[in-house]
């Protein structure tokens, strides 16, 4: 994984709330065996006509918001399935970063896990930075990740939350799995203080 | 010692290492489902690292949501015509195999939806922890355990290591007071909460579900409330076990046996939540106020009596629930103020990890049992499992839904999730017993209602959207 620090990128506004996964990737596309693709069917049924034309009025398909990987959606992003397809499919879009005055729990993990930001912010600055994006789409933004902030085409900067431990992985383009192998001593000590609780399959 | 919830309690026997400032709990995990949609990149990163299954053990495969429901060959094989859909098994199969964990492979006798066999065999047991790669996992909550949905990368992290980092949610009681009337079932209860609290509501949160209302339902009851908690955004929820509980795992094939059995039955005792535990946050319904639910709009918390009219986006005040609401009639083609009583389907789906078990079934064929399904209308009725479509077969229901003419079909999420070619065509109109009537989600273009198996199952026969009660009552 690249380490992420500081990246600028322009905004892509879809203050829609509760966008659940089966529209970021829908399911029949879950049929793979790897990672490959997404991108393309990424929110493909709101992008795309049935017959593959692209929808004019959808901001993706908007010339002037091409290029932008900071994507800005509605109150509680990323509800419904816990497919991580979905931060690989808006990855593989482009974006960078996802911005929401909250994120469904499963989703925010899977994102944190693939290196794409999930930016908490309040509503006002949520209320901002659409407006901002809608009446111009080069409204570019700056996102520091060791300081926590989003700093605004005004210089204000706005802090954002982050758990320490996906941000130093973040940081440092580690993944998390590591840390884990790294604590083989104690998960051993625990298998041995709590023999099995239950009869499973062994 | 300080009171504690069922929750606290089942979150600190698992704590391998406690979480810290800005540090995640690393949380021991008992049991590890897993499915073929979810699983493959996750055992690509342990062939990368080289890294094996820590505990097979502890790891159960099956196959559930590519799978065909399609009737089986001459042969008794279930044929897998879409290639992509028979690569993914394959894959799974491929992955058991080298790992050497234990594969319900598709028409196989136990094989069917990760969160129908599980309990099924009963691994599902009070007091542990189990994830599985679905949002779903939240159904074995049921039995006083904490089970919640992981992403792919969580996915190889259990499979690593047995364990998961995870920071301590907040927990709130949903208290559901009183007697339900017949004719209203558990779907109609989390129907009533998700509409209540929203598809955010819970988010953050595990939620115990408790009171009267809850204590006499079932355990399929319980089931079907604890699967939709993810939907009221709530990774995952939990009834605190009672004799219901304990009575349903008793005897199953994983189930401990003996002395065993005694032991963990004392360990079980201890686990419901103190007198004076203090959760984070309450929410409270009257189990005599409600009816029979339905949705109208495009994700569950739309949800309202099936006797309501669809409300009018002009009457609600927050502009982006406004929005939302448009948005969503729009899709649903639906005017605000109409009445979803008598609104004609194309098609009526019962089955998903929501409610597709034998009691399920059940009640569904009570009321279809001697009817037709009306003309034009499309009905499929998809067990849970092997196991459930066995039960079925033996007790006659299969020949009810069939003489009903309904479609029988093979075990899988089907309909549910559609990336198995069973599937709504644009613009189709379907109520479902399943989960998430979210945009496209049963079948591009699909519009979904979701609603209880006795609803359904009334609405099959009239082709309408119908109130179940009357049936109910005319056949008590």
């Amino acid at each position: 994984m690249e380490p992420i620090r500081k990246f600028s990128g322009r905004l892509v506004p879809l203050p829609i709330n509760d966008i659940d996964t089966d529209q970021i990737i829908p399911a029949r596309y879950l049929k793979v065996t790897d990672k490959a693709g997404l991108g393309a069917a990424c929110f493909t049924d709101w992008r795309y006509e049935a017959d593959g034309t692209p929808k004019p009025d959808f901001i993706m398909n908007q010339p002037e918001y091409q290029g932008g990987t900071i994507l800005i959606g509605g109150h509680n992003f990323g509800c419904g399935s816990s497919r991580e397809h979905a931060p690989w499919a808006l990855m593989g879009a482009g974006f960078k970063a996802v911005i929401s005055t909250y994120f469904a729990d499963i989703f925010r993990n899977n994102a944190l896990k693939n290196g794409l930001l999930p930016i908490v912010v309040d509503e006002a600055t949520h209320r901002q930075l659409i407006s901002l994006a809608q009446e111009d789409p080069q409204t570019q933004v700056t996102v520091d990740l060791a300081t926590q902030t989003l700093t605004l085409p005004d210089g204000r900067a706005v802090t954002f939350p982050i758990d320490a431990f996906s941000k130093e992985c973040l940081l440092k383009g580690v993944d998390q799995l590591g840390f884990l192998l790294d604590l083989e001593a104690e998960i051993a000590h625990y298998e041995r203080e709590n023999p099995a609780r239950v009869n499973t399959l062994g | 010692m300080t009171a504690q919830t069922l929750f606290e309690k089942v979150w600190n026997q698992h704590i391998v290492q406690p979480g810290g400032e800005g540090l995640p709990a690393v949380l021991y995990i008992d049991l590890h489902l897993v499915h073929e949609v979810t699983s493959p990149q996750a055992f690509t990163l342990l062939r990368e690292k080289g890294l094996k299954v820590r505990r097979p053990d502890k790891t159960l495969a099956t196959m559930d949501h590519s799978t065909p429901t399609t009737p089986r060959g001459i042969d008794g094989v279930i044929p897998v015509t879409d290639a992509q859909a028979a690569a993914q098994l394959e894959v799974m199969r491929k992955n058991a195999a080298d790992f050497g964990i234990p594969l319900y492979d598709l028409g196989t006798r136990n094989q069917g939806i990760v969160h129908v066999i599980g309990p099924e065999q009963g691994l599902t047991q009070p007091g542990m922890t189990i994830v599985c790669g679905d949002s779903h996992t939240s159904t074995h909550g049921a039995f006083g355990a904490l089970a919640f949905g992981i992403g792919t990368s969580e996915v190889a992290h259990v499979l690593a290591t047995q364990c998961l980092l995870q920071y301590k949610p907040k927990t709130m009681a949903v208290r559901v007071d009183g007697r339900l009337h017949p004719g209203v079932t558990a779907k109609d209860i989390i129907l009533a909460i998700i509409a209540k609290i929203g598809v955010g509501g819970g988010t953050g949160y595990v939620f115990e579900y408790m009171g009267e209302a809850i204590r006499a339902l079932s355990m399929e009851g319980r089931m079907t409330i604890c699967n939709m908690s993810i939907e009221g955004g709530a990774r995952a929820g939990m009834v605190s076990p009672d004799e219901t509980t304990f009575e349903w795992v008793a005897g199953r094939p994983y189930a401990p046996k003996g002395a065993d059995w005694d032991r963990a039955l004392a360990r079980w005792r201890t686990l419901p939540t103190d007198d004076g535990a203090v959760f984070d946050n309450e929410v409270v319904l009257d189990a005599d106020q409600l009816t029979p639910m339905i949705t109208y709009g495009t994700n569950p918390g739309m949800g309202m009596p099936i006797t309501a009219t669809v409300p009018d986006p002009d009457q609600v005040g927050d502009v982006s629930a406004k929005m939302a609401l448009d948005k969503a009639l729009k899709y649903m083609d639906l005017q605000p103020g109409q009445p979803l009583l008598g609104k004609p389907v194309d098609v009526v789906f019962i089955g998903s990890c929501t409610n597709s078990r034998i009691g399920d079934l059940r009640e569904a064929a009570r009321l279809m049992r001697g009817r037709k399904v009306a003309d034009g209308v499309r009905v499929m009725v998809v067990p849970g499992s092997q196991q459930v479509k066995a039960q079925a077969e033996a007790e006659g229901l299969d020949r009810i839904f069939k003489e009903a003419g309904a479609e029988w079909r093979e075990a899988g999420c089907s309909m549910c999730i559609a990336m198995n070619g069973d599937q709504l065509a644009p613009g189709q109109y379907a109520i479902s017993t399943s989960n998430r009537n979210f945009e496209g989600r049963q079948g591009k273009g699909g519009r979904t209602f979701l609603a209880s198996p006795l609803t359904a199952a009334a609405t099959a026969i009239n082709g309408v959207i119908t109130d179940p009660r009357q049936l109910v009552l005319e056949m008590a």
